[in-house]
């Protein structure tokens, strides 16, 4: 049976990479006043719907499009969900 | 000499090169659309700066899945001469046909300007011509230039002369004041090791000649030219 699968793909900078646009906004919340802002880090998030039959398969397949296109290992790392609805 | 320049929807230096070799250097070109499959006799590919895919994702992410690029692969693979500008670089990067990532710039701001360069290694086709620690003046235009490598790769670029390209100041002083945008080692430009494949982010293809700027462009198609030559006459004798 053909079940549809709702799906949420975090992509951040690995540790160690600089990130410029998190440095850039902790700096603006300090600015604005909140105090205790530690450490900001600016990712990608992506929302996928998809039908297959095996959750398996579903998850497969979604490591591959990681590793083949949506997150370039030398500078980023990914987590992911997978909900069945 | 025929040179092939790809064009990607949302190159936009495609005709900066093909000026630059056709009207400045004087040598073939053909432009070659990313949905072609067959590459045929070309001396050297460049890929050209712009935004491919609007950048979407990933500067250069979906470009690298063009039907086009399994044969740049194959022909860089066998040594041909590949050469990646601005976007063309970021696009290499993602091909893994050079090591390394291009981060937003650490000001994040698109930088549009004139910049210096320090030439690190001469032993390459695109730079013979050149002297160590030439400094050519030569524009940039990015948003996404700030490069990227672990320290494993910055040993290895130490071991085969792997920089090719320095950002400097007028007078050859590589500091962090004359890093525009950020790169590990101020680095502008790297090769592989085989050295037939280079990426740079600053465009020469926009500087060859006086009227423009700067003529310091030209000696980077001039080398790549004198290069051919040197090899072809080789190949008769």
């Amino acid at each position: 049976m053909v079940r549809n699968f709702q799906i949420q793909i975090n992509i951040s900078l690995k540790k160690g990479v600089a990130d410029p646009q998190g440095a850039t906004i902790k700096h603006a919340l300090e600015s604005l006043g909140y105090p205790g802002v530690e450490k900001v880090r600016m990712g990608k998030y992506l929302q996928m719907e998809m039908q297959a039959e095996d959750p398996r398969q579903v998850e497969k397949q979604l490591k591959d499009m990681c590793q083949k296109l949506l997150v370039n290992p030398v500078i980023e790392e990914y987590t992911y969900q997978i909900r069945m609805s | 000499m025929k040179f092939g320049v790809i064009v990607f929807p949302g190159s936009n230096c495609d005709y900066d090169c093909y000026y630059a070799i056709k009207s400045i250097v004087g040598e073939q070109v053909d432009f070659i659309w990313h949905k072609e499959e067959i590459l045929n006799d070309y001396d050297c590919l460049i890929l050209p700066g712009g935004f491919s895919y609007g950048d979407y994702l990933r500067t250069g992410a979906i470009a690298r899945f063009s039907p086009i690029m399994s044969g740049i692969e194959q022909f860089a693979r066998k040594g041909g001469s590949v050469m990646g500008i601005c976007n063309g670089f970021q696009i290499l990067l993602e091909m893994n046909l050079l090591p390394g990532a291009m981060r937003k710039n650490q000001n994040l701001s698109f930088i549009c300007r004139y910049v210096y360069l320090r030439v690190e290694n001469t032993h390459l086709t695109y730079t013979g011509l050149c002297r160590v620690g030439q400094i050519l003046k030569i524009p940039i235009a990015h948003f996404e230039g700030n490069y990227y490598a672990d320290e494993k790769t910055l040993k290895g670029f130490q071991e085969y002369g792997g920089i090719v390209f320095r950002y400097c100041d007028k007078e050859g002083r590589v500091a962090e004041e004359s890093n525009p945008n950020g790169s590990v080692e101020a680095i502008a430009g790297i090769c592989n090791p085989a050295g037939n494949v280079l990426g740079m982010m600053p465009h020469p293809e926009r500087c060859c000649e006086s009227l423009l700027g700067s003529p310091d462009g030209r000696i980077i198609f001039e080398s790549i030219v004198a290069n051919f030559q040197k090899r072809t006459m080789g190949r008769k004798r």
